[in-house]
């Protein structure tokens, strides 16, 4: 193709002067107004902004209607933005077109937002929608319309708020690019700190308890009694946030990555090592500056994590999906309990370390038979077959039949804490740490595989069977050792499950849990262990802080995985390889964008168009 | 090279590992001496804090917030002051599972003025959380739990999970099978029977409860088998339990599978006379009695209290609520809770400003000591393993006549009191 | 997650590949064991007497009618897999609103004359709401999750898939409740018919009879419209299809379409059946329906009736028969094992289903 074909049909602009009409789409802003206004209805009606409602977030505000709040700002945003930059075309200067396009989209969902309020005003829907409640609209404390009575106040003021939203959300769009970027910093710092509210303060607390800095007032000083952020301490983050943003620029950084290449290797090796240190001394400390309760968070998060990187192991490097993980999960917390529990079957009452070995073996057995069979089924029959596995390793833990052995529905109790020599690791603190270091025993197994023959034998095999197989790679043995690797490393974390919460049922190991690790690997960015920590956190560490989001979780989930995978499929801390294959194409048409300007500016100085890229 | 540095790592951690763990914080003392498991202060102002760990999301949700009610209710009735201090509850979510109640318990554990708990809803989430309880001395009651092995077999032996400062007004299971066994045998002139249990580690150990009562009575179980949770076809079930020909299907499980039971055994002759069918307090709910083919069918349960205290409970729960009481254990919760404020309020010091302490294993003492405790559910009286529960199971039978739960569970056609030795 | 087009095919290139003696010979082991088992069971069952020919028999009639209810959700499976190459996780979700949509239509004529007078033309009325609002949330999901990421690596729309189906059910639970929703009862479908020996229920008769007539209109409509001409090329080939006229796009959404229709009037019979829905109700079966396209055949349309109602009889029987004699106690427990079981057995013995595969050369 010689020439970027162009769907538009507009005239060349000369230098400096601005497109005719299409600024900003008329359409999209409408389009993008009804459905602001229909999600704004859905939240209302499925009960979330009467359960956020519950949630002061910051001075009198609360979580509900920031979250009525949210909609026409996100969508007067998404409207009022300029229609991508075609190469060779000037760019559109922002003006108030972006604040039109905003407006409109703002104006739309306000009136859907008042037609759906009319409508559950005049007729009682909750037969039918039963988290339509009075609280809404009729009776106090008419979470919609902000307190107001329905009639012209309430909708003028549904109508006028949306508008007046969506609108200066569209002015975002006459700020510069790096002014907008440290608008929407400070806005997401304000928001981390009022959703995170337990967690600061809680830290601040324990360093004040632990270090003797004088942190604790500052909690104080941020928050009020009813757990929200406090006005002044919300400007505070803000303006710390808008600071950092608008002021550390990538010009910014240039001089300290100056500073530091000229180093010489000793030096770089001993910074390093010092800032390793840096860190090993705050998780150490950690567990006591967050408390039993938040490192009980951390722990649960952290044996997903370790489940996700074995995860990582089986469908990140080496391709094969795998729904049926809980299975080896359920196989190291029964081997555990069997082993260190006096009331199971076996009743050996061994130490855990006793254990491991025949956890591992266990896992590695088991691991043996899930693979063996699904060896040339094709990757589809491969994830429903291996979700069958998981079933039937649960149903076979909860069954009569092998009562005697497993417990049954009742399960195993009396399973040991970990002991290290004298030290019985009893609470989650202590807990913490030895999580951790299966963690980073996992990490380390993770980028040593990753690097080595059998990492690259499975690469391969993810990337084409076939070819592979040609190659010499022994695509049997591949697969086995990747399903036993995998296998291990659930096993562990079983074992650490079971000596955490001292008892097994087989209730804790259905399909969820198999599809929660596949989410937050995916999720985090597969094949990269950056990315699955977070993930892991977020995803699963998140709804145990924040209760209130209980009964929507799965549906947060759900829409954010659909979102993510049509916008950032590579997850949120990608591996660059994997970034770059998803975005294959648009990479490539950028390359192909940037040889075609460098042309044309050697070709002659014309009909160039300044393209700024945001 | 590199490898080695990363070993280096772990070594690191482990050591900080040793040295966390040892250095684990020290538990405040108060002021005045308390016991081998220390003492809340409570100060002048501040509240009493007492935790609840009860399902509010998921499934279970009617039956841990009925308890959450429970509780309030208690509080209220004390004006909301113990002591001259408010109290203040604090709920957690114990999901119904070992998982929920150990995060919840962690929780609670955390705040060291927290003076007890009402907790949990389900028997699993039990487990974990007693033991976290009993580490740090803290005293957990229950309004609902009725696994066996929480307690004892109430022949002496103790439970596998039984964990000292556990309490429960709920009755242990084993009442509840022999009620429905002894009512099965005696009254039924039933000498077959089959069980149905769902997974579940409460039916279960209620459809063996049921077993091994109707032998030692004298009658055989001619199938015990089960289903799964989420199944919806229960005819080849059925199929097996009607090859049996039982003269009663005992069935303690859960809504919607036992709406399939119920409705599909009609196409069985063997399994059609409804008065065959027998479940438990899973099935007392308003959503359930309402299936026509329930018609004739028995459920044992907990006894609904009789008694002007209990009828002026449920007017103010339903003025307070707006609905009438959801599930069987409400009233459990508020005999718990109040069991606990009795115990603090003989237990607490208290000092000229106003401060309070309350030493914990006084405190759990002085609620093992409880004896004739005059609660809505009965008279209470503990025992060395925590069944303090007055244990009365109603079974009660649905008949057309009787529309509403309220008048279902009032249908009450035998009481069962174990023989109190 | 192989992109190869050097797809083997056939029994002989399989035979080629992975020949390391020792799995060849476990797998050998597997089948040999499992038929050993089978037989063991069956055979004490059988000559126990436990249960009378007439028992027997209803097992096989209940087996049936829950596979017709698979085989119409599986038919939807197979239809967007043999086009896509891709699992529609979400479809039992499709399922599952067909059912709510059934409940609501179905409650609400009831309390209206309608019902009694005109039992069949009021069944008529629910059934079509119920396939009209399926098709339309399927639609919906392929315009909205699934066409941004066709041709990308099918994991992508796989875990979209898995994010529609939470989704889905949680929003009709937040919505709509987490309590069972009852059908009302149909007067007119109470009662038992005798055919040939077997003992059916009228209801199990309508829900036979409804997914025979489905399958035979799908299938005249595949084979003998130029609608359906149109999706068995796409599903041949979507390059030479696009490059002979035809509209990718539209026909995809017909085939979703479609899928969706079928699984609306499987949730229908369900709700009939069952009287009881509720928003996790399509988990399973969605899992049990693609297994049973697995077992049929991937892509196959008489395949995936085939699997469906052979999947039906097998957790029918399957305990019964088997696991009974093998002296497991509560063996319909173990029910679900018995299925998935089932499904590995087969794909043992033969990796493409039992029809037979039918899938496109390329993902579209």
């Amino acid at each position: 193709m010689a020439e970027p074909t162009v769907a538009v049909e507009v005239p060349v602009a000369a230098e400096g002067e601005l497109l005719a009409a299409r600024q900003v789409d008329l359409w999209r802003a409408v389009r993008l107004g009804l459905v602001g206004g229909l999600t704004a209805a859905f939240v209302s009606a499925n009960g979330m902004v009467a359960a956020f409602s519950e949630r002061a977030v910051l001075g009198g505000q609360t979580l509900g209607s920031l979250l009525l709040v949210a909609v026409p700002v996100l969508v007067g945003y998404l409207a009022g933005r300029p229609p991508p930059v075609l190469q060779g075309f000037a760019t559109p200067r922002p003006g108030w077109r972006n604040v039109a396009g905003g407006l409109v989209a703002g104006l739309l969902s306000g009136v859907v937002m008042a037609v759906f309020v009319t409508l559950i005003a005049t007729f009682d829907v909750r037969r039918i929608l039963i988290n339509v409640t009075p609280g809404l609209v009729r009776e106090a404390p008419r979470l919609l319309t902000f307190g107001l009575e329905l009639g012209a106040g309430g909708l003028v003021l549904i109508l006028a708020l949306n508008a007046a939203l969506g609108a200066v959300a569209g002015t975002l769009h006459l700020l510069p690019a790096r002014w907008r970027r440290a608008v929407f910093a400070a806005a997401l710092w304000v928001l981390g700190f009022a959703m995170l509210q337990p967690v600061i303060v809680q830290v601040l607390r324990g360093i004040q308890a632990e270090l003797r800095i004088w942190t604790a007032p500052l909690a104080d000083f941020l928050y009020e009694p009813t757990g929200a952020l406090s006005v002044p301490g919300a400007v505070a983050v803000a303006a710390l946030a808008f600071g950092i943003h608008a002021l550390l620029t990538r010009e910014g950084r240039r001089p300290v990555r100056a500073r530091l290449e000229p180093l010489p290797e000793r030096s770089r090796r001993l910074l390093r090592l010092v800032v390793l240190a840096g860190i090993l001394f705050v998780l150490g400390l950690l567990p006591q500056i967050l408390g039993p309760f938040l490192s009980e968070v951390l722990n649960i998060a952290g044996i997903f994590l370790l489940m996700a990187l074995g995860l990582n192991i089986v469908v990140g490097l080496a391709g094969l999906l795998d729904l049926g993980y809980v299975a080896f999960f359920a196989v190291g917390a029964y081997t555990t309990a069997l082993l260190t529990s006096p009331q199971s079957s076996l009743g050996v009452g061994w130490i855990f370390w006793a254990a491991v070995p025949f956890v591992v073996l266990a896992a590695a057995v088991s691991g043996l038979a899930v693979g063996t069979p699904v060896l040339r089924m094709r990757g589809d029959y491969l994830a429903i077959v291996t979700l069958g596995f998981g079933e039937i390793a649960r149903l076979l833990f909860l069954s009569d039949w092998l009562k005697p052995t497993f417990g049954g529905a009742q399960g195993i109790i009396q399973v040991r804490d970990i002991t290290i020599g004298p030290i019985e690791i009893g609470g989650p603190q202590a807990f913490f740490y030895v999580i951790f270091c299966f963690v980073l025993l996992a990490a380390y197994v993770t980028y040593a595989l990753q690097d080595s023959r059998v990492g690259r034998a499975w690469m391969a095999m993810r990337e084409d069977e076939a070819v592979a197989d040609a190659m010499g790679v022994n695509i049997v043995t591949a697969k086995l050792s990747a399903f036993i690797a995998g296998a291990m490393l659930a096993g562990f974390g079983g074992a650490l499950f079971a000596s955490k919460i001292g008892s097994v049922f087989p209730h804790s190991f259905s399909v969820i849990v198999s599809i929660t690790i596949l989410v937050v690997i995916i999720v985090g960015g597969m094949a990269s262990v950056p990315g699955v920590v977070l993930a892991s956190f977020v995803l699963v560490g998140l709804p145990e802080l924040l209760r209130e989001f209980a009964e929507y979780r799965f549906l947060i989930y759900g829409a954010l995985l659909i979102f993510m995978m049509q916008r950032r499929p590579e997850g949120f801390i990608p591996s660059r390889r994997r970034a770059e294959e998803l975005h294959e194409e648009e990479i490539s048409q950028d390359a192909g964008l940037r040889t075609q300007a460098t042309m044309q500016q050697q070709a002659g100085p014309a009909e160039d168009g300044r393209n700024e890229t945001s | 090279m590199k490898r080695r540095r990363t070993l280096l790592v772990p070594a690191l951690v482990g050591a900080l590992a040793l040295l966390g763990a040892a250095c684990a914080p020290e538990e405040e003392t108060g002021g005045f001496t308390p016991g081998r498991l220390g003492a809340v202060t409570v100060g002048a102002d501040a509240p009493i804090k007492v935790g609840a760990i009860q399902a509010i999301t998921g499934d279970t949700a009617s039956l841990g917030q009925d308890q959450v009610r429970g509780v309030e209710l208690a509080i209220a009735d004390k004006g909301g002051k113990l002591l001259d201090h408010p109290v203040q509850p604090q709920v957690e979510d114990d999901l119904c599972k070992a998982e929920g109640g150990t995060t919840a318990g962690q929780k609670l554990v955390a705040d060291p003025q927290i003076v007890g708990v009402i907790g949990t809803s389900c028997s699993g989430a039990a487990v974990p959380a007693m033991e976290i309880f009993a580490g740090k001395g803290i005293s957990m009651i229950s309004g609902s739990n009725t696994a066996p092995n929480l307690t004892s077999n109430l022949k002496g032996t103790k439970g596998d999970a039984n964990q000292k400062g556990y309490f429960r007004t709920a009755h242990n299971d084993i009442v509840q099978g022999q009620a429905a066994a002894t009512y099965a045998y005696e009254k039924l002139g039933a000498k077959k029977a089959a069980t149905i249990h769902d997974g579940d580690p409460y039916t279960e150990g209620l459809a063996n409860a049921f077993g091994t009562s109707f032998k030692e009575l004298g009658g055989t179980i001619a199938l015990a088998t089960a289903i799964s949770k989420g199944d919806t076809d229960m005819r080849p079930v059925l199929t097996e339990v009607a090859a049996t020909k039982p003269d009663v299907v005992f069935f303690p499980i859960f809504q919607p599978e036992a709406d399939f039971i119920v409705k599909q055994a009609k196409d069985f002759p063997a399994l059609a006379d409804t008065k065959k069918l027998f479940g438990a307090d899973g099935l007392l709910s308003d959503t359930y009695i309402v299936i026509d083919q329930t018609e004739g069918m028995y459920f044992s349960g907990p006894a609904t209290p009789i008694g002007e205290a209990y009828q002026g409970f449920v007017g103010k729960y339903e003025s307070k609520y707006g609905e009438k009481p959801i599930q069987a254990f409400h009233a459990h919760a508020y005999d718990a809770t109040n069991m606990l404020f009795a115990a603090i309020e003989k237990v607490a010091v208290r000092e000229d400003d106003g401060t309070v302490h309350i030493d914990r294993q006084r405190l759990m003492d002085a609620l093992y000591a409880t004896k004739d405790f005059q609660g809505l559910t009965g008279t209470l009286s503990c025992d060395e393993f925590g069944d303090c529960a007055d244990p009365k199971i109603d079974i009660v039978q649905n008949t057309p006549a009787k529309k509403t739960l309220d008048q279902v569970r009032g249908n009450v056609l035998f009481t069962f009191e174990p023989q109190t030795s | 997650m192989a992109k190869t087009s050097l797809e083997p095919r056939g029994s002989i290139a399989v035979r080629r590949r992975f020949q390391l003696p020792i799995v060849d010979s476990f797998l050998w082991l597997v089948r040999i064991a499992a038929i050993v088992l089978i037989v063991v069971g069956a055979f004490n069952s059988l000559t126990s007497g436990r249960l009378s020919g007439q028992q027997w028999r209803d097992l096989v009639v209940f087996g049936i009618a829950q596979g017709s209810v698979y085989a119409l959700i599986a038919l939807g499976y197979t239809m967007v897999y043999g086009i896509l190459r891709f699992i529609n996780f979400a479809h039992g979700e499709v399922f599952m609103i067909g059912a709510m949509t059934g409940f609501y239509v179905s409650d609400g004529l009831s309390r209206t004359w309608l019902w009694e007078a005109q039992p069949f033309i009021s069944l008529l009325i629910v059934l079509i709401c119920c396939m009209t609002v399926s098709a339309l949330i399927a639609v919906l999901l392929e315009r909205v999750a699934y066409r941004p990421l066709r041709g990308l690596p099918r994991l992508l729309p796989f875990i979209t898939a898995i994010g529609a189906s939470f989704f889905l059910q949680y929003t009709v639970a937040t919505l709509f409740g987490t309590s069972v929703k009852a059908y009302p009862s149909v007067d007119a479908l109470t009662g038992v018919v005798t055919f040939l020996g077997f003992r059916i229920l009228k209801v199990q008769v309508l829900v036979i009879v409804a997914a025979l007539l489905m399958l035979a209109g799908l299938y005249l409509y595949v084979e003998k419209t130029k609608a359906g001409r149109a999706i068995r090329a796409v599903a041949e080939d979507p390059e030479i299809a696009q490059l002979m006229g035809l509209s990718v796009d539209r026909t995809i959404v017909r085939v979703f379409a479609i899928g969706g229709a079928l699984a609306g009037a499987a949730g229908f019979l369900f709700g009939l059946v069952f009287q009881n829905v509720h928003f996790l109700s399509g988990f399973l079966p969605g899992i049990k329906a693609f297994t049973a396209a697995v077992l049929g055949g991937i892509g196959n349309i008489p395949g995936a009736v085939l699997g469906g109602l052979l999947l039906g009889s097998v957790e029918s029987l399957g305990p019964s028969l088997v696991l009974v004699g093998l002296g497991i106690p509560s063996a319909h427990q173990l029910k679900d094992v018995v299925a998935f079981l089932a499904l590995v057995l087969v794909l043992i013995f033969r990796p493409t289903g039992i029809l037979g595969e039918r899938v496109s050369e390329e993902r579209a």
